[in-house]
């Protein structure tokens, strides 16, 4: 029971004032988040918004020089192995080493979470169930399906119990079954264990769809902060119109021209790959 | 790609039974037990990997074969090299192990940018595991592998009659030095990918560096026979001490194991701190 003293607990995510340059380019440019602990919250932007960049900032993947960015409270540059224990992290690229099996995969995982021997069977064997894999356990990994391998990342993610899921386009080049399958797997998840699910997409109908607060982040900052309805409330407001406009409209709206600038050779390449790797 | 119909979320059905472990967070190891915990499972993961596909352990025996089967029985022939009266191909056996294990580490690197390029590194740098640590884990996995094809190596040197020790003790420091080795050499190829960061330029550099460092050895002849100038090299080589340790454990000839093992863990040691200062490169 909380009493009127108490303090109110940390945000999930806190970022202030975040900037991140690579040479000349600000990839993020002032970035002020708050995610708060349970919700899943999608960060939204087309290639090159800057939402990998927040991602590797918060993930203490990426040293933080301007700005401040804490997970529960730990600052990612001060605290990187608390923030670290409680991170669960599934990248953009398909991460899951083809050379082992699921069950090895997973294991790799326990172990470096310092999950003791007496208990990694199990646990792994849990985390394989949630995300409905443990037939395919003992096949290796290279033998699964696009949608498999995400679901095996995420159990990956799952198994140290993370208080923070973080997932960078985990529906990317995925076909819409396997793209719905990995949702309700992440949504499942997230009802028995209550975390918090930080997740980037380019996909504004599944953000719509799946996530409680979005961000649209373009050119290195949040340009609009709300539930989907409430943005879409807003836009159908501002325009005067009875009609809902879609998520979509609402990021043109908020990001204006220039849309089409976005995303360097990198963001590009990197994204392809992904989606031929998946199939 | 199409999937399989997903079987339907099991957390859902009965949380409390199906994932209670997946509710707490697992207590952290003490400092101290954290790097032998790390290199034990990067350790694992190459085993592991070994169990399901050892074709590249049959296909890397091959050469090492080669050159025993070819260039140390036409040596032994000759007679022109001074092995201090012990047949040539017996004196190159040892200098062979070395170099096969050093091939297998020597690359390891690639390794390092494939999985940074399919995203596992970050993935592992998100664990809480120091930097020095994955590199130590990497650099003993490496190590392992080494020491599986090393023993390859001398199965087949054993076939072909080279006289070989087979006291327990001397085996096990052939496997400490084999392992001290590979993982200079594995720290080796991770700084130059730390430095490099692509693929393609990291064969380049393997394949520039590895033949200097195998000749410029005593792998195949005495360092007392060499020019001034490459006894020079071979003194500050790794693989010299290396080859020196495993003649004198494996053949039983003279040789400085006091100095050798000293300047192996000294080499590893100096590897590990430069390729984890550079893991940071690979992670951008």
């Amino acid at each position: 029971m909380t009493r009127p003293t108490d303090p109110p607990p940390p945000d999930a995510v806190t970022c202030a004032g975040l900037v991140h340059t690579f040479g000349e380019t600000r990839a993020v440019d002032g970035l002020d988040l708050s995610v708060r602990p349970g919700e899943v919250f999608g960060l939204l932007g087309p290639n090159g918004a800057g939402k990998t960049t927040a991602i590797r900032c918060l993930t203490t993947l990426l040293p933080v020089r301007t700005g401040t960015v804490s997970v529960f409270g730990h600052d990612t540059t001060g605290e990187r192995m608390a923030v670290r224990r409680l991170l669960g992290y599934v990248p953009q690229q398909l991460s899951a080493d083809s050379a082992l099996t699921g069950r090895e995969n997973v294991a790799l995982f326990a172990r470096v979470f310092d999950v003791p021997r007496r208990e990694r069977g199990e646990r792994v064997t849990q985390a394989l169930t949630a995300v409905g894999l443990a037939d395919a356990a003992e096949r290796l990994a290279g033998t699964y399906s696009g949608g498999m391998v995400r679901r095996l990342e995420l159990a990956q993610a799952l198994v140290s119990a993370p208080r923070l899921l973080i997932l960078d386009e985990p529906t990317i080049g995925l076909d819409p079954i396997a793209r719905t399958g990995v949702w309700e797997h992440i949504n499942a998840v997230r009802a028995a264990t209550g975390m918090t699910v930080l997740v980037t997409t380019h996909y504004m109908d599944e953000a719509d769809q799946y996530c409680d607060r979005v961000g649209l982040m373009h050119r290195g900052r949040v340009r609009a902060l709300g539930t989907p309805a409430e943005l879409r409330r807003g836009l159908a407001d501002r325009r005067g119109t009875d009609t809902l406009p879609t998520l979509e409209d609402v990021f043109r709206d908020v990001a204006g021209s220039g849309l089409d600038s976005g995303g360097g050779f990198r963001d590009v390449r990197s994204t392809r790959r992904t989606a031929r790797r998946v199939g | 790609m199409s999937e399989a119909p997903a079987a339907p979320p099991a957390v859902s059905a009965d949380p409390a039974r199906t994932a209670a472990l997946l509710l707490t967070p697992p207590t952290p190891r003490p400092g101290w037990r954290l790097l032998p915990a790390r290199v034990a499972a990067l350790c694992a993961v190459e085993l592991q990997k070994l169990r399901h596909d050892r074709t590249e352990l049959y296909t890397r025996a091959v050469q090492p074969a080669l050159w025993l089967l070819i260039f140390g029985q036409t040596f032994t022939r000759i007679h022109a090299i001074p092995t201090g009266g012990i047949p040539y191909l017996d004196y190159m056996a040892p200098g062979i192990i070395a170099q096969s294990a050093m091939f297998i580490a020597i690359f390891y690197g690639i390794q390092i940018i494939w999985e940074r390029d399919a995203g596992i590194l970050n993935k592992l740098l998100v664990t809480p595991t120091p930097r020095s640590a994955l590199i130590t884990g990497k650099a003993f996995a490496a190590g392992l592998k080494s020491l599986v094809q090393a023993v390859v190596v001398i199965v087949i040197a054993a076939l072909l009659g080279v006289g070989l020790t087979w006291n327990p003790l001397k085996l096990l420091g052939v496997a400490l030095a084999v392992v001290l080795a590979s993982a200079f050499f594995s720290c080796l190829s991770m700084t130059i990918a730390g430095i490099v960061l692509s693929r393609d330029r990291l064969m380049g550099f393997g394949q520039a560096i590895t033949m200097p460092l195998f000749f410029g050895s005593n792998a195949l002849y005495p360092v007392s026979v060499m020019p001034g100038w490459l006894q020079a090299v071979s003194k500050v080589n790794p693989l010299s001490y290396q080859v020196d340790a495993l003649r004198g454990l494996l053949l039983g000839t003279p040789s400085h194991l006091g100095a050798d093992f000293g300047v192996l863990a000294l080499a590893a040691a100096l590897g590990i701190t430069a390729a984890s200062s550079l893991l940071g490169r690979l992670a951008r």
